[in-house]
């Protein structure tokens, strides 16, 4: 739909809100970069020209849109009561693919990058106590959240675990609050004892985790019995998945345009949809990060993202095509 | 965050005029005028508030929570030294940290997607409402249309029960009176508000909603612990609170531009896909919520005027919504305008929630409409609603010519 009339264009005023593209990115530069531990930097971004910046909440997580074409989450640890800047934290990951070096060695204080969201699937939900599981750089989310716990009054405590105790971030900014924090390194004190730090905990406790996936697993091991809803992980590598639903090829619908198209058991429905011309935005394309999020009108999706509990999964009304496919012969996609 | 600086500063020019005066309530434009020509804050002695009217200053003062909250009432009751008449509401009342866990739990229950399932029984309503009102010729659209359309579909979308839906517009009407001063507006509802609000409470109760609606799902992110039990009910109270009154004038706002400007009505049926955007218009046009307040929460410096730290400052959504220097010709209701930017669900962390089920509601009515009738005209006085926050039509009477 086209819409011809401008606003007044002489008297409009600027933005106060720096404004989302046509990708669902802004343009931010990188206004301080800072060593933070053994391998670990903090990076500020800012507008051009001071602008706000859209809000979040703690546990929210940004796009970092990478100029050799990679797309990055990081979760915000600053202070969302600055609205002007968002801070990260980049862990140098020798085996990942590139991104997290390319932030290290090439990206300067100066220069402009894209950064989409926020979003965030790793919200701080009222309870009575609050445990927070950090391993290593998962430490970022849990900066702000603490923030917002003391400022809501709700106790909480903090088991941070890391490789050694000088690759562990923000070590100094947890000091001031005693012994809420404990602190873990690997090569002192072994692996963490998350058994008893779960078990001491009653069952008002919310615990949220964060960290490489061997602790997740080890978290969820030890919180089998808590209620629904009381363990909150975030991922930011893709959990692991039973076997595929059906080992056929089906049919995928776009009910805009009617289009259908013909997807053998090992496509990514998602590279059927761009080769389509589809207008569906992707980021991780491990199904952990929601930017290809596609609502479902008709038909039983086999959802293989990180993202959905169990509930959501079985309402059938929004998947992820970067890694999900179909249970049914045909899935109609709201495209 | 810019604190005021020891720079030069000015007295904020004061206006004394009352805002909600009958006669200001009735017609609001001259005033908006004057207060967009006074400057970017004013001061209006009669209640000792600051007060803005132009798009940038207000627009800019609602995206920023973090220096004007809303935590100390939206209304010019200050709840850092009085007692809000009924518990604040979770999500109009409250700021960052409270505000997120209600705000989360509501956002996916009313985003475009939640609702889609929700179309096919509405665009059945909005048929039967548009037969019923061809059957009749002459009819109010207010009554007959504004009030009955959002009555008809969204309290079965929340699911509550039939018995005693009567009460939502009297609540609702009251609660937006009471963001006001006490004046007769507000004592008129007094007498009736006590059983009108138990009856509103009773209906966030969980074993009075349907399985199927809203507040059923509200409930059910209580389960998970989203958010608590107790916060649960308060969040389906929001529902109630918010989502009727506003609906009704925002309708009832889109039928006056078509009535006044029957041009617009032809340019709706040649290209019906424009009811979107006749309804963002609509409500940018007539605001059906006109004001709101803010608290400062340091020394704000506006303009020259630096407002202390502590008091409130009423955003003049219509009158942004009419700046002259935001939008041309700022008086006409025009399909061809972008009205996107408008102020009038609010801006920011607090904008309107319920958005999407408002636009749905009027995208269905407005197609039944622009499908079956070729002309929509007036048929006597429209007779104006008076409300201290909200700006709305009591009748409107109307003739259909249908196709
Ligand atoms: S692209 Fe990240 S979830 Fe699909």
């Amino acid at each position: 739909m086209s819409l011809s009339s401008s606003p007044a264009a002489a008297g409009r005023p600027a933005p106060v809100v720096a404004s989302v593209g046509a990708s669902g990115r802004v343009a931010l530069v990188v206004t301080a970069k800072d060593p933070v531990a053994d391998g670990v930097v903090r990076l500020r971004l800012e507008a051009p020209g001071g602008l706000r910046l859209p809000d979040w909440t703690p546990g929210a997580h940004i796009d970092l849109g990478l100029p050799n074409g990679l797309t990055r989450q990081y979760s915000l640890c600053g202070d969302r009561w600055d609205p002007r800047s968002y801070e990260i934290a980049v862990l140098r990951e020798p085996d990942g693919r590139g991104g997290s070096a390319f932030v290290h060695d090439h990206l300067a204080v100066g220069d402009g990058i894209e950064v989409g969201g926020p979003r965030n699937h790793f919200p701080l939900v009222p309870a009575d106590r609050y445990l927070f599981v950090a391993g290593g750089i998962g430490i970022t989310p849990m900066l702000p959240m603490i923030e917002q716990a003391t400022m809501l009054d709700t106790p909480w405590s903090l088991l941070y675990g890391g490789r050694r105790r000088v690759s562990m971030a923000f070590v100094d900014r947890l000091a001031r609050w005693g012994d809420r924090v404990t602190l873990w390194p690997q090569d002192s004190h072994g692996l963490l004892d998350l058994a008893s730090a779960v078990d001491a905990e009653p069952s008002g406790t919310k615990i949220y985790c964060c960290g490489p996936a061997p602790l997740l697993a080890a978290v969820e091991s030890v919180c089998t019995d808590r209620p629904v809803g009381h363990l909150r992980i975030e991922r930011f590598e893709a959990r692991e998945q039973g076997p595929p639903v059906r080992t056929t090829g089906y049919e995928v619908e776009l009910a805009r345009t009617g289009t259908v198209l013909g997807i053998q058991p090992g496509d990514s429905v998602l590279d059927a949809l761009a080769a389509a011309g589809a207008p569906v935005l992707a980021s991780c394309r491990q199904g952990v990060c929601g930017t290809c999020e596609t609502t479902v009108l008709a038909g039983t999706p086999d959802h293989r993202d990180s993202l959905l509990d169990e509930a959501q999964r079985r309402r059938n009304d929004c998947f992820y095509p970067c890694v999900s496919r179909s249970a049914s012969d045909r899935l109609v996609l709201d495209l | 965050m810019s604190l005021a600086t020891p720079d030069p500063t000015v007295e904020a020019p004061a206006l004394d005029v009352d805002p909600f005066g009958p006669e200001i309530l009735a017609d609001p434009i001259p005033f908006h005028e004057r207060l967009r020509a006074a400057g970017p804050v004013v001061h209006l002695p009669r209640y000792d508030v600051y007060a803005m009217g132009r798009y940038a200053e207000v627009h800019a003062a609602l995206v920023d929570w973090q220096r004007f909250q809303s935590a100390a009432g939206v209304g010019l009751s200050n709840f850092r030294s009085e007692k809000p008449w009924r518990p604040p509401s979770l999500l109009l009342e409250t700021d960052p940290p409270h505000h997120d866990a209600p705000r989360h739990v509501l956002e996916p229950i009313l985003n475009p997607r939640a609702l889609r399932a929700l179309r096919p029984r509405w665009e059945t309503a909005a048929e039967e409402l548009v037969e019923d009102l061809l059957e009749r010729e002459r009819f109010d659209a207010v009554s007959n249309l504004a009030e009955r359309f959002p009555l008809r579909v969204f309290p079965d979308a929340v699911g509550i029960p039939e018995e005693g839906r009567e009460n939502l517009l009297p609540y609702g009407d009251h609660l937006f009176n009471a963001f006001g001063p006490v004046n007769a507006l507000v004592e008129k509802g007094l007498p009736r508000i006590a059983g009108v609000s138990g009856w509103v409470n009773e209906q966030c109760r969980r074993e009075v909603l349907s399985a199927d609606g809203f507040g059923a799902r509200i409930w059910e992110a209580s389960d998970c612990g989203d958010i608590t039990a107790e916060q649960a009910p308060l969040v389906v109270r929001s529902l109630l609170s918010a989502g009727v009154d506003t609906t009704v004038h925002a309708l009832g706002a889109v039928m006056a531009g078509f009535l006044s400007s029957p041009e617009q009505w032809e340019r709706l049926r040649a290209e019906p896909a424009r009811a979107r955007v006749a309804f963002d218009e609509a409500i940018r046009w007539e605001s059906p919520v006109q004001t709101f307040f803010r608290t400062a929460t340091c020394d704000v410096r506006v303009g020259d005027v630096v407002v202390p730290e502590g008091r409130k400052i009423l955003m003049f959504l219509g009158s942004a919504n009419n700046d002259p220097s935001r939008w041309e010709r700022p008086e006409e209701f025009d399909l061809d305008r972008d009205p996107s930017g408008h102020v009038g669900f609010g801006m920011g962390i607090h904008q309107c929630v319920g958005q999407h089920v408002a636009r749905m509601e009027a995208e269905c009515v407005l197609h039944a409409l622009a499908r079956r009738v070729k002309k929509i005209e007036p048929d006597g006085i429209p007779v104006r609603h008076l409300n201290n926050t909200l700006r709305g039509f009591s009748s409107l009477p109307a003739r259909l010519v249908a196709r």
